[in-house]
């Protein structure tokens, strides 16, 4: 019993001293090269250390920025590209991670479909970009396809992946138990597959929006993609930054949603650095 | 004791093809335990011992239904193990605990796959998280946990869905020497309070004559039973330090004789 006194004291959180200035420190120790970073994009072209034409200072990309959010033009393109990045990479997250699980756990599936998988996976999705325009037009579909395109194989080669790797250990120690297989497969391999898939998942979100900015630059009526291009092509450069940092934006904010997400379904895990 | 034969092991064989380490691609036939015989009474609690490569985990295993032998059989009341079966609960080294449940939900796992009710489920938890002194852990999840809460919460799963036997594979051998001895002493009072039938495999002598009314030593290459010894030991709890009980020590010096008589043949080449 004394061991279990002082297991219980030793997992006890200690209260944190000196809270907010903790969290102070911290919110500094990210934001200052990113700030650092802001400021000299601004200063640079003002000291003429860079073009202005071609490299406009931070602050009149900001208010061209502002200009197209009011008008709704930032919202129009932004909506495009958002709706055709979700919609690919819902696609292939319904068809990859069932597939994935279905090859991952008969083996005659691996073994018939691995020489393809192999051969897709080392395609780049782009260098498909033309056979798609070819096929589908240049409409939706053929951005959603590409999308859809890319972001199936890192989800479907890590689901694969991940029902391989379940730890032998938890599959006897659940068979033991005299489970059955299908008890097996749904209480044993799909949840200790949930990680690796998550990590499939977020390359996957990376993925889809770096296929979809450069089908859109290609071909495209509209979408964040296309009013880079367009602004570039009509020398509205703060417009054109103003695009891109849009872009880094959305980027981000997929990342952390989906970060978001895997921390809920792997809050089992041990963090890596504990 | 009611010392009704409840496991009986008639001339078990197994074997296993190997991958010939020296001739490349040729696949060659691996002996882990031959001819082994020996019967366990129910509610014995019977120790294991043997160094490493005498074929103790094939045993587990065997015991387990996870593999079938290749010659002999293994009766269990009477009746030939022909799989896996909630009358064997297994104990592993690694603990195998299943890191996305908690540890109630850990100890629920046997019980929700033999179709008890979710309350009933609850309640049995509760009991076994209690008997193994974690009622307050119940929610913590296996990386939470230290190493011997990890193994009082996999001995607790495997009590949960009631088997008459339960095996036990090194279970303490991860464990630091002072939790282990807690662990041991734990197990025992468990053992009796639950009057379940108990294999413990181990490589340590100590624990194996501590633990065991009977040790069965075996013998590596290929594993088998090399002697049988009783343990007269009666008060193992009541005992404050029953390790330097003259019973303890001369049992202790036996089991160690039988199992260095190999190395000395060895020596002496």
């Amino acid at each position: 019993m004394e061991t279990i006194k002082s297991i219980q004291s030793a997992v006890e959180p200690r209260k944190p001293k000196l809270f907010v200035f903790s969290s102070l420190q911290k919110v500094f120790k990210q934001s200052i090269v990113l700030v650092a970073l802001f400021l000299l994009w601004e200063i640079a072209p003002r000291i003429g250390l860079v073009d202005q034409a071609f490299f406009p200072k931070f602050s009149s990309v900001v208010v061209s920025w502002w200009n197209m959010v009011i008008s709704g033009e930032l919202f129009a393109h932004f909506m495009a590209s958002i709706t055709r990045s979700v919609s690919g990479f819902a696609l292939a997250l319904l068809i990859a991670i069932p597939l994935g699980l279905m090859i991952g756990w008969y083996p005659l599936a691996r073994e018939l479909l691995n020489p393809v998988l192999e051969l897709f996976r080392n395609t780049a999705a782009l260098a498909l970009l033309p056979v798609f325009m070819l096929l589908l037009g240049i409409g939706e579909t053929s951005k959603v396809a590409i999308v859809l395109f890319a972001c199936t194989w890192p989800v479907l080669l890590n689901t694969i992946a991940a029902v391989g790797n379940v730890d032998p250990l938890l599959i006897k120690s659940a068979r033991s138990m005299n489970i059955s297989s299908y008890q097996l497969f749904l209480k044993v391999i799909l949840p200790a597959s949930v990680p690796t898939i998550f990590t499939g998942i977020r390359m996957a979100g990376t993925g889809a929006i770096l296929v979809l900015i450069a089908a859109e630059m290609v071909g495209a009526k509209e979408g964040l993609g296309y009013l880079i291009t367009y602004s570039q092509y009509n020398f509205q450069i703060p417009e054109m930054y103003a695009g891109i940092l849009t872009i880094a934006l959305l980027g981000l904010l997929i990342n952390q949603g989906l970060s978001m997400l895997e921390r809920k379904f792997s809050k089992w895990k041990q963090p890596v650095n504990s | 004791m009611t010392g009704t034969e409840k496991i009986r092991f008639e001339r078990v064989t197994k074997t296993f093809t190997v991958r010939d380490t020296k001739q490349k691609g040729v696949m060659q036939e691996f002996t882990a335990v031959k001819d082994l015989s020996f019967t366990v009474k129910e509610g014995e609690f019977l120790t294991l011992v043997g160094p490493s490569g005498c074929g103790k985990s094939t045993l587990l295993d065997l015991l387990g239904g996870l593999s079938m032998p290749t010659r002999g059989r293994i009766l269990i009341d009477g009746e030939k193990i022909t799989g896996p079966g909630l009358d064997r609960g297994i104990v592993f080294q690694q603990y195998a605990l299943f890191p996305w449940k908690t540890a109630r939900g850990n100890i629920e796992f046997g019980l929700e796959a033999k179709g008890v009710p979710k309350q009933e489920r609850r309640e049995r938890a509760e009991h076994f998280l209690a008997l193994v002194g974690l009622s307050h852990f119940a929610d913590r999840y296996p990386h939470e946990l230290s190493g011997g809460m990890k193994q009082r919460v996999a001995i607790a799963r495997s009590l949960a869905f009631n088997p008459d036997v339960l095996l036990m594979d090194e279970p303490f051998a991860a464990l630091d020497a002072q939790t282990r001895e807690s662990l041991q002493s734990e197990l025992l009072r468990i053992w009796e309070k639950t009057k379940k039938t108990i294999i413990f495999i181990t490589h340590g002598i100590d624990e194996a004559v501590y633990l065991g009314e009977r040790v069965v030593v075996l013998t590596p290459g290929p594993g088998t039973v090399k002697t049988i010894v009783d343990i007269p030991l009666k008060s193992r709890l009541e005992d404050a330090d029953i390790r330097s009980h003259s019973d303890f020590v001369k049992a202790r010096h036996e089991v160690w004789s039988l199992l260095h008589e190999h190395e000395y043949q060895g020596a002496h080449i």
